[in-house]
């Protein structure tokens, strides 16, 4: 017994390098987890006061599925996932064309949302005011667009930076975490979809 | 790291001079340097102390509170002013006392305990502090705005749960509730910050050797509280802006007038507001994990089940919010699901309990301040504990729902569980921050002054809630059976303010005058006691490497250390 406790122990361990994980990776897993808290109050809160709107417009009177909105956004995924692996490779003017086209496309996502409300407010007398249907729709998508503004700044950033040749290889995983936050925003819009254009459409 | 030419790890760490014009010790570089410091254990001392500012505040509000309730129909203070008054005694203390300390505590505790050298992100460190320092003194400037001082200003007045409809514009008119909500917005984004920091910090940053089953207890304990405060104070984020909204913009969230729903406030409230309960006495664990074993002379008893036990707490927590809402009139089988998963969290609880006795059972125990603070938890937690299932009884919580009996619980809780073990950890590691060792003599008298204290002012409590004195009323008619609990509870009063006072004292005396503490004080086995008291800027001058939970007993025991049989 003696020993074997006398005997020299051998780390296996010791060997392996010790790499614990990211902190910019944990860092955005955990600001992604807030943020998807956050949201799903909002989300619940639509999805309670469905059909509890006592005056109109409904629903179903005014909202139409956005088309093309959602393709930019959710399209702007696949682009943003293309200039990253153009990166990689260390193409740099392939990864500024489709970073921008990227940019493009949030960016006309967000117009398109400005453009569905001037529609709402000024020809259908929607406001967050007018009932709950108002203030629970102008909230939610508030809130997500308000995402997209914070992404699309942050994806400029990075574009502005690499075509003043001040991203450096060591930046990789600058470039990736903003790409993960443009993906939860993407994510998060196709919950919205779900609740606000398919399953309140017919309230 | 002034010498470009180094080699040598050692040398990057080389102090640089103090620079001309920032002699030690004068006040405008203290100052300078408590504005732009990023230093984790600087931040941790600055959230301490303001906590502590805080906490004196808000209990001298508890005293005007109880002296107001001390005899039948006073007029010490206003109806309006009590409402002021009690709103913000509780607002404070959960906000602006509890949450800061802790994150104090993890702030310092936390980086030394998993030997890093700073937190992960410590520009956004200070952030978060700064953030919840100004939202503090923006609650606090209430008292001056509108009608001003005498009438207390435009304090909250709605309770620190500001339940809907009563902070809607109709009857909550001037700015208290606007004063409420935007603190809190900004103190919760604060809160976040920091919680991410130290979820990074302890996931990324840990030194080597230290995996996951060698952390210790308490780092682990602030990583479930981290997470509760990362999924726990959106929703409260996202409830006061639908009531900015409410207030600014005239949406209907909580007007019910128009379809909006006065309960739904409560479900969002209380969405964060309970798992805050857990946030808050969950450091209190930490603190008791790592006390109670140095005192007992034995590793912690049951380390895997600890671990577990806090994340099933965590888990649970976050399932049982509605337990707040057995009055508002839910179904049947919305109050059973919640009085049952209520129920269910005494399960790890009371875990964590016996593993903490069976840590002390067969040890050494050493009576010291930290020690008995500790012990004294154990007893007011589980009555607190007891009185908690009590309530979680749907048909008994409806006799007893906003009568005394709860503050008497919650009390026990929050002074009995949380604080008894804030001031446990503040003997245990003020010799750690200051060099000194805090004077036992005062210590006593602040301990046993305190404890007669608390439990004379708060036991009564659960007496005259049974009686059916209700929560909230600022003052009583005679003959209802209440006088005498009252007058206990008042009395009480004088004994805890003593006692704190002697605890000030005893911080501010001992810091020029106490004991030279050195390295290692308790004989703890812990990381942040490898290095010096109190430690330099870089915390340790070698990053050290574990090989199991105590370390330092490895390095005193190198004959026997506790790496051969993990």
């Amino acid at each position: 017994m003696d020993q074997f406790i006398n005997q020299p122990v051998s780390f296996a361990e010791e060997e392996r390098p010790w790499r614990p994980p990211s902190l910019r990776k944990v860092g955005m897993l955990c600001l992604i987890t807030t943020e998807t808290a956050l949201f799903s109050i909002f989300v619940v809160a639509y999805l309670f006061y469905m059909g509890k709107s006592l005056n109109g417009p409904y629903p179903h009177e005014i909202l139409a599925f956005p088309w093309s909105g959602s393709i930019a956004l959710i399209g702007s995924s696949f682009t943003l996932h293309a200039a990253e692996w153009f990166l990689k490779k260390g193409n740099r003017a392939m990864f500024h064309l489709w970073w921008f086209i990227t940019i493009a496309m949030g960016a006309y996502f967000l117009y398109f949302t400005g453009h569905e409300w001037y529609e709402f407010i000024y020809h259908h007398h929607l406001t967050i005011s007018t009932n709950v249907f108002g203030s629970t729709f102008y909230s939610l998508v508030g809130l997500h667009a308000s995402h997209v503004v914070v992404g699309l700044i942050l994806l400029s950033i990075i574009l502005i930076s690499s075509l003043r040749g001040k991203l450096h290889h060591d930046h990789h995983e600058h470039v990736e975490m903003i790409g993960w936050y443009w993906h939860f925003v993407d994510a998060v819009w196709i919950v919205v979809l779900t609740v606000v254009y398919i399953l309140s459409a017919h309230y | 790291m002034a010498h470009g030419s180094s080699t040598t790890p050692e040398d990057d760490f080389v102090i640089t001079p103090t620079r001309p014009g920032e002699e030690k010790g004068s006040w405008s570089s203290v100052i300078q340097d408590l504005l732009f410091t990023v230093d984790h254990k600087k931040l941790g001392l600055m959230y301490i102390g303001s906590g502590l500012i805080f906490f004196v505040i808000a209990g001298l509000m508890a005293a005007a509170i109880r002296l107001q309730l001390a005899i039948p129909n006073a007029h010490f203070l206003e109806p309006d002013v009590f409402n002021r008054f009690f709103t913000m005694h509780g607002t404070a203390m959960v906000f602006l006392v509890g949450m800061p300390i802790i994150f104090g505590m993890a702030n310092y505790l936390v980086p030394l305990m998993v030997g890093a050298r700073d937190m992960a992100f410590p520009r956004l460190n200070a952030f978060g502090f700064w953030m919840f320092f100004f939202s503090a003194w923006f609650l606090y400037f209430s008292y001056f705005a509108g009608p001003g001082l005498y009438n207390a200003g435009s304090a909250p007045d709605v309770g620190w749960f500001a339940y809907s409809p009563l902070t809607s514009k109709a009857f909550s008119r001037g700015h208290s509730s606007d004063y409420w909500t935007l603190a809190l917005l900004a103190s919760g984004v604060g809160s976040i910050a920091t919680a991410i920091n130290i979820i990074v910090t302890t996931i990324s940053l840990r030194c080597k050797g230290m995996t996951l089953g060698r952390m210790p207890l308490f780092v682990w304990t602030f990583l479930v509280v981290a997470f509760l405060v990362i999924i726990a104070i959106p929703p409260l984020s996202a409830c006061q802006i639908m009531l900015l909204l409410d207030r600014y913009l005239g949406a209907k969230f909580f007007d019910t007038q128009a379809g909006g729903s006065a309960v739904l406030w409560q479900h969002f409230f209380w969405i964060f507001g309970h798992p805050e309960v857990y946030i808050l006495i969950l450091p209190g664990f930490a603190a008791m994990n790592e006390i109670v074993p140095v005192f007992s002379r034995k590793p912690i008893f049951g380390y895997p089940i600890m671990v577990g036990a806090n994340v099933m707490i965590a888990f649970i927590s976050l399932g049982v919010w509605a337990h707040h809402m057995f009055t508002v009139g839910m179904t049947s089988l919305g109050n059973s699901f919640f009085a049952i998963s209520t129920m269910l969290v005494a399960v790890p609880t009371g875990i964590k309990i016996f593993n903490w006795i069976g840590t002390m059972y067969g040890g050494k125990i050493r009576f010291e301040l930290p020690m008995l603070f500790c012990i004294a938890f154990l007893f007011q937690f589980l009555i607190a504990g007891l009185t908690g299932v009590m309530l979680s009884v749907a048909p008994f919580d409806w006799q007893l729902s906003d009568s005394y009996f709860v503050v008497a619980h919650f009390h026990y809780v929050l002074i009995g569980g949380l604080l008894f073990t804030i001031f446990a950890t503040i003997y245990f590691w003020y010799p750690k921050c200051f060099g000194r060792m805090l004077s036992h003599k005062l210590g006593m008298w602040h301990f046993w002054l305190f404890t007669i204290g608390f439990h004379v002012t708060f036991f009564p409590q659960h007496i005259s809630g049974f009686l059916g004195m209700p929560r909230r009323i600022y003052t009583y008619e005679a003959g209802r059976g209440w006088e005498i609990w009252n007058m206990m509870s008042s009395l009480g009063v004088i004994l805890q303010a003593a006692g704190i006072l002697i605890f000030v004292w005893n911080l501010i005396y001992s810091y020029r005058k106490g004991k030279i503490a050195g390295d290692d004080p308790w004989d703890a086995w812990t990381l942040e006691w490898a290095t010096t008291s109190p430690p330099p800027d870089y915390n340790f001058e070698k990053t050290p490497e574990v090989r199991s939970r105590r370390p330092l007993w490895d390095l005193k025991h190198p004959d026997d250390p506790d790496w051969k049989y993990e």
